[in-house]
């Protein structure tokens, strides 16, 4: 039954991919969008399965087949639900419906074979994060990961004509493989110590283990297992495929790059909690990578004129959050910020989605404001959204990000728990920013010459937009979402503000019951084991409110939840009170202003260091050098031998028969004297 | 008389033929020093099989003049073609095949 | 010296002096005759090797016919002596070294065969103490036409095929 997960929408993409252009819009978004519903149906039935068995014993494996036998070696292509897996299913599957009921108004301009040609590559893609969160072994997971690096170089690029799409789908696939070298090595380390690509087996020989000081086998075949994973999950140094990949349709920038694929990585570390548990060296570099990249994208999401750019650095940064939280070993929590994440970074996605669909194409902030009151529902399922992403308290972000900040605090990093408290700061800010400047105050229209008048700090402009938003047309006719649209949005509006409540933690009264449904899957499988760790997740849940941890949690949130009321108040002060001092604050800090707009001129540098001297290397050295100089030269060097030596041999055709005879005698007597000597 | 001599006379023979083909610049005289080859084999053969004591040598004999009847005939058409074409009976005005 | 041995160096010395002739000679009408000499010479050593069908054999197809015919086509090519043609004229040169390689060939060829047949051994038992030879013309016939028959009948095969390759190579080609 596992395997219908992934087999419903796989079925959907083989449908929409051959038979797409003859079907009319409505069946092929209809039936791309109802094999999403069915996966999500056949996913909350197991999950709800699940959930009836005892909390130690909660897995579902199933086999399909064995796909490598090798001598001692062997793979199945095997899924397993455990509780970590559940949450990830139905985040996948449920949102993903919403997405793809959304797509279909979205793009509902396009061509009928486009269109279907939209959903096929959407399906498909569902498929490959389904299989990636249910494998129960390395590779099958690599299968997923792969497929979905795919399917984002598909649909970021799908609209290939125009060129900076196709650079964008390129670029992100190109950095993804870099990252699942990484990956591949890893999985090939492990293998040579467990002699196993198996999650659960590789989880039972780690735990037998010692935790490993200093540098040895397990920290560093789960080091490149990150690496991919900061490929995947754009963080730094390969995160600079993510702004880029922005050029692809909105949904699809909801979908992939906020809610499911960008959370595979961290994903794929909570798989591995027991690996990762055992090689702290490689957790440290977790945490600071994590704590630095948000804090770095948070800085640059601030300047950004882009709707759905600033929205892209803000998922880096939160992706960077939650992997802070898996660093410092909170890996329930981070899990936890995963999931909230998921609704609102794609309730606001979805909303400037909504934003862009009304002002047919305009996506520079700059030239936005004052569409509150034309787009209602847009305004305040965005303004929801953006609560819940800055951890206004109630809502669903606050409670995620605030147990992701105790468990860091708790721990023991105290100088990562500021970076986090910043980055929250910084989260409030832009996302105020970003409401008061798109829904707030007059419109602002003629935004091109405008915006190249403030040279002092437009010189460097780097986002690309349509150039659809000029000739605005008149406020008069903005029309909000459509039915279908709208209603992602509301629904995710929803989830936005109950998904969090349940992981209320202890210190105010709930049961934080997400902990305790994940606990299983972060300890080793065996049984007793799995009881202790629920146990214990229990019994350290009541247990840390006795000894005064309660007043330090509910000290740290109220540091939280002041953190988020006075980053909004900031942005309502610069941007809304006083207008002019933002243009102020830019002229006055004018380079640190254009270091941030440039995203700190990361992909210069990259560009500089490693695109340009492999293209030489590849110009001059393979290309003019080995294939046309060696090769080439070999090949008809060749030619050229045979030719020379076929223009000597030839005179040897005098055309007199003497000549012939002579020679032919010679033989004879040769011969002849040669079997005399002997 | 020994058999010796009759080999070496053979051997006399196909020498003087093979150079006749060498030293004359005439197509029927070339055609001449091959006969002379021939028949000096053929010389040999015989000598052998008296020597064996049967017929053996004989009847190849035969077989040799026949084929080099069949070979006098077509050489000599073939001079007969060349002579029209070029008038001339030298090996050497044959020279098309040459590179 | 026996009568034999003197009959041996007669008929040698002809058929030697024959061919040197034959290879000396400059008309080829003199060449011809000259071979036909030696072919004679050839004919007294066959009979002296009690193989007296061959010798006679020998006569009649080889000088008998194929002489012949060399001689019919010197006679209608009116083949001139060597050098006199016009084409001779025309180009005085010729072509030393085949020449002069083919020479050294050919004492390099006798000095081969004389070498090995001093390392032969047994070439020394005279005629008459050999096993009889068999000179009957009805033993030649039948082994003829017993064991080499399949010989003989592909030999007759061969000899159309050159009378058919003769008859039109030296066709005349209607222009």
């Amino acid at each position: 039954m596992l395997a219908l997960i992934p087999l419903f929408p796989f079925a959907g993409f083989l449908v929409n991919s051959t038979m797409g252009k003859r079907l009319s819009k409505s069946v092929s978004g209809g039936l791309a969008s109802l094999v999403m519903l069915a996966s999500f149906a056949v996913a909350a039935v197991s999950v709800w399965q699940l959930a009836g068995m005892e909390p130690a014993q909660r897995a579902v494996e199933q086999t399909l087949y064995t796909w490598i036998a090798s001598g001692d070696f062997s793979v199945d292509v095997a899924f397993r639900l455990d509780p970590l897996s559940a949450v990830m299913l139905l985040v996948v599957t449920g949102i993903g419906s919403l997405i793809h009921i959304y797509s279909t108004a979205y793009m509902h301009d396009e061509v009928d074979s486009e269109f279907a040609r939209y959903f096929s590559y959407l399906n498909l893609f569902a498929a490959f994060m389904l299989v990636l969160v249910l494998g129960s072994s390395f590779p099958v997971m690599f299968i997923g990961w792969e497929g979905v690096g795919l399917c984002s170089y598909l649909l970021i690029g799908f609209w290939f004509k125009k060129k900076s799409a196709a650079d964008a789908g390129k670029k992100a696939f190109v950095v993804n493989r870099i990252g699942d070298y990484a990956f591949i090595l890893g999985m090939l380390a492990l293998f040579a110590q467990f002699g196993t690509l198996d999650i659960q087996a590789i989880a039972g020989r780690v735990a037998a283990m010692p935790v490993e000081a200093g540098f040895g086998i397990l920290s560093v075949s789960t080091l490149l297992l990150f690496i991919g994973a900061t490929g995947k999950s754009a963080q730094i140094p390969l995160y600079t495929w993510l702004p880029d990949a922005m050029e692809g349709p909105t949904p699809v920038s909801a979908l992939i790059h906020a809610a499911t694929m960008v959370t595979a990585g961290v994903y794929m570390i909570g798989r591995n909690a027991v690996l990762f548990s055992h090689a702290p060296e490689t957790m440290l570099i977790v945490a600071v990578i994590g704590a630095a990249t948000a804090l770095m994208a948070g800085t640059i999401g601030l300047v950004q004129n882009d709707i759905k750019r600033v929205l892209a650095y803000s998922t880096v940064s939160q992706l960077g959050l939650m992997f802070l939280a898996m660093g410092v070993g909170a890996f329930g929590a981070g899990i936890f910020h995963l999931y909230t994440h998921a609704f609102f970074k794609a309730l606001l996605f979805l909303g400037s989605g909504a934003v862009i669909h009304a002002l047919h194409g305009e996506q520079d902030i700059r030239n936005m404001g004052g569409l509150k009151q034309y787009l209602p529902i847009t305004y305040w399922t965005f303004v929801i959204g953006s609560l819940a992403l800055a951890g206004f308290p109630g809502l669903a972000g606050f409670f995620s990000k605030d147990e992701l900040l105790f468990e860091t605090f708790a721990e023991g990093h105290t100088f990562l728990w500021v970076i986090g408290a910043l980055t929250s700061l910084l989260t409030a800010t832009y996302m105020g920013r970003l409401v008061f400047l798109t829904f707030w105050g007059e419109r602002r229209h003629a935004a091109p010459a405008a915006g190249q008048a403030h040279a002092a700090h437009g010189a460097h402009d780097d986002h690309k937009h349509s150039t659809g938003g000029h000739g605005a047309p008149h406020s008069a006719h903005l029309h909000d979402a459509p039915p279908a649209m709208a209603f992602a949005l509301i629904v995710l509006a929803i989830g936005s503000v109950l998904a969090g409540y349940i992981g209320v933690p202890h210190a105010l009264g709930g049961h934080n019951q997400l902990a305790t449904w994940l606990a299983p899957s972060f300890s080793a499988p065996a049984v007793a084991g799995a009881a202790e760790a629920v146990a214990e997740a229990q019994a350290g849940a009541e247990g840390a409110e006795a000894a005064g941890e309660e007043a330090l949690e509910l000290t740290l949130m109220a540091v939280s939840s002041g953190i988020a009321v006075a980053g909004i108040a900031i942005a309502f002060f610069i941007w809304v009170m006083r207008k002019e001092l933002a243009a102020g604050l830019a002229a006055s800090f004018g380079p640190l202003y254009r270091l941030l707009l440039n995203k700190y001129y990361v992909d210069e540098l990259y560009d500089a260091s490693v695109v340009r001297p492999l293209g030489v290397v590849s110009r001059e050295g393979l290309w003019r050098g080995v294939d046309v100089g060696v090769i080439d030269g070999a090949v008809n060097g060749v030619g050229a031998i045979v030719d020379a030596g076929a223009a000597t041999l030839r005179r040897l055709q005098t055309g007199s028969i003497r000549a012939y005879a002579s020679s032919l005698f010679m033989g004879v007597v040769l011969v002849l004297g040669y079997y005399l000597w002997r | 008389m020994s058999i010796g001599h009759y080999l070496v006379l053979s051997g006399l023979l196909f020498s003087i033929g093979a150079a006749g083909v060498f030293l004359r610049r005439n197509l029927i005289t070339l055609l001449l020093s091959v006969e002379i080859m021939l028949n000096a084999v053929n010389l040999s053969f015989v000598a052998f099989g008296r020597y064996n004591g049967d017929v053996t040598g004989q009847i190849i004999t035969f077989f040799v003049m026949t084929v080099a009847a069949a070979e006098a005939a077509v050489g000599l058409a073939l001079v007969i073609a060349l002579f029209r074409h070029r008038e001339s009976l030298n090996p050497d005005a044959f020279t098309s095949l040459k590179w | 010296m026996g009568f034999d041995q003197l009959l041996f160096f007669a008929f040698a010395g002809v058929s030697v002096l024959g061919s040197l002739v034959v290879i000396g000679q400059r008309n080829p009408i003199y060449s011809v005759l000259a071979l036909i000499l030696s072919f004679f010479g050839l004919s007294g050593l066959y009979v002296l090797l009690e193989a007296p069908f061959v010798a006679v054999v020998q006569i009649i197809i080889y000088a008998g016919a194929i002489m012949v015919l060399f001689l019919f086509v010197v006679m209608l090519l009116n083949v001139p002596r060597e050098g006199e043609s016009e084409w001779d004229k025309a180009h005085p040169y010729f072509r030393p070294w085949p020449l002069r390689i083919g020479a050294v060939l050919s004492v390099l060829m006798v000095v081969e065969l004389v070498w090995a047949l001093s390392r032969t051994s047994g070439l020394n038992v005279g005629v008459a103490e050999q096993r009889p030879g068999v000179s009957s013309v009805a033993e030649l016939g039948r082994v003829l036409f017993t064991d080499y028959m399949f010989a003989f009948e592909v030999t007759s095969i061969l000899i159309l095929i050159a009378m058919v390759g003769a008859v039109s190579l030296a066709k005349k080609r209607e222009s």
